[in-house]
């Protein structure tokens, strides 16, 4: 269409980036803070579509699939980490798991 | 097609908003679904439709019900909804909140104030030229990506694994005699 509609796309992806950064600043839940690194790459995702988009070409949409590729190994490792952290500290308190010193 | 982009968008910024907000679990993941399923229309009304499908399929569909099975095994209860509530103090998140804004409203001032590049009409980039570039000029990358998605199912096997709290007493037996 025009360039209000390109912009007003980019302006989502960074709403949505700041909504997941300001989530994984304040909760202390650990699952939540997952939840929220997922918006995150999501948002950044979809500024790459934007980009693909603008040019017409499909890198942008590549770049998508490797997120999308490095977001699904990132959860289901996180998760675990999650469990494991869980039945090690009966709790979600990302506070709790503090005795690593790292 | 360009009011579907503003009501798409409209409704992905609510439910994320929604999402960061809740205290119980499950409803902050079905607003995420939500969320996902607004940002697919995005992706469709951009000319990305075949990334609208993975977004749906992967994000909404695999990603969501993988983090459900794990909460499913932590066997949450009412009272870790209380105590999430407890843990969302005015004091814990004002301070973020506030400088995330700042940040964001610089973000808007910096996309309102620079100069408009012209761009022309929105072009579907199709899931044929995309299938096209991956396996040719990105193939490595498709190696790679392989390669971590490996990785991700040997490490989340090694670090999700619990310590064998029955053994059988076939098992016992043979560990009592060595």
């Amino acid at each position: 269409m025009n360039t209000s509609y390109m912009e007003a796309a980019l302006l989502l992806a960074g709403i949505l980036f700041m909504l997941g950064l300001i989530s994984v600043l304040i909760r202390r839940n650990i699952i939540f803070m997952l939840i929220s690194v997922e918006i995150m790459l999501n948002a950044a995702g979809l500024a790459f579509i934007v980009a693909g988009t603008r040019w017409v070409q499909p890198d942008g949409q590549i770049m998508f699939i490797f997120i999308l590729t490095m977001a699904a190994a990132e959860v289901s490792v996180g998760l675990a980490l999650i469990l494991q952290i869980y039945h090690q500290l009966k709790t979600l308190n990302s506070d709790a798991a503090n005795f690593m010193k790292g | 097609m360009e009011l579907t982009f503003y009501i798409a968008a409209a409704v992905a910024i609510l439910s994320t908003i929604m999402v960061i907000t809740r205290f119980n679990l499950i409803h902050a993941l079905l607003y995420l679904v939500v969320s996902f399923m607004a940002v697919a229309v995005v992706f469709f009304t951009l000319g990305a439709p075949f990334m609208a499908a993975l977004e749906v399929i992967i994000y909404a569909g695999a990603i969501v019900v993988l983090i459900i099975f794990v909460i499913m095994m932590l066997n949450l209860t009412q009272e870790d909804v209380q105590r999430e509530k407890e843990w969302l103090r005015p004091s814990v998140w004002v301070g973020p909140a506030i400088l995330s804004a700042v940040l964001l409203a610089e973000l808007v001032y910096v996309f309102m104030a620079g100069d408009t590049v012209q761009a022309g009409a929105v072009v579907a980039v199709d899931a044929k030229v995309v299938g096209l570039a991956l396996f040719g000029p990105y193939v490595l990358g498709v190696q790679l990506s392989g390669i971590l998605l490996m990785a991700g199912i040997v490490g989340a096997y090694h670090l999700g694994r619990q310590k064998k709290k029955v053994i059988h007493r076939f098992l016992q037996e043979r560990s009592a005699a060595s």
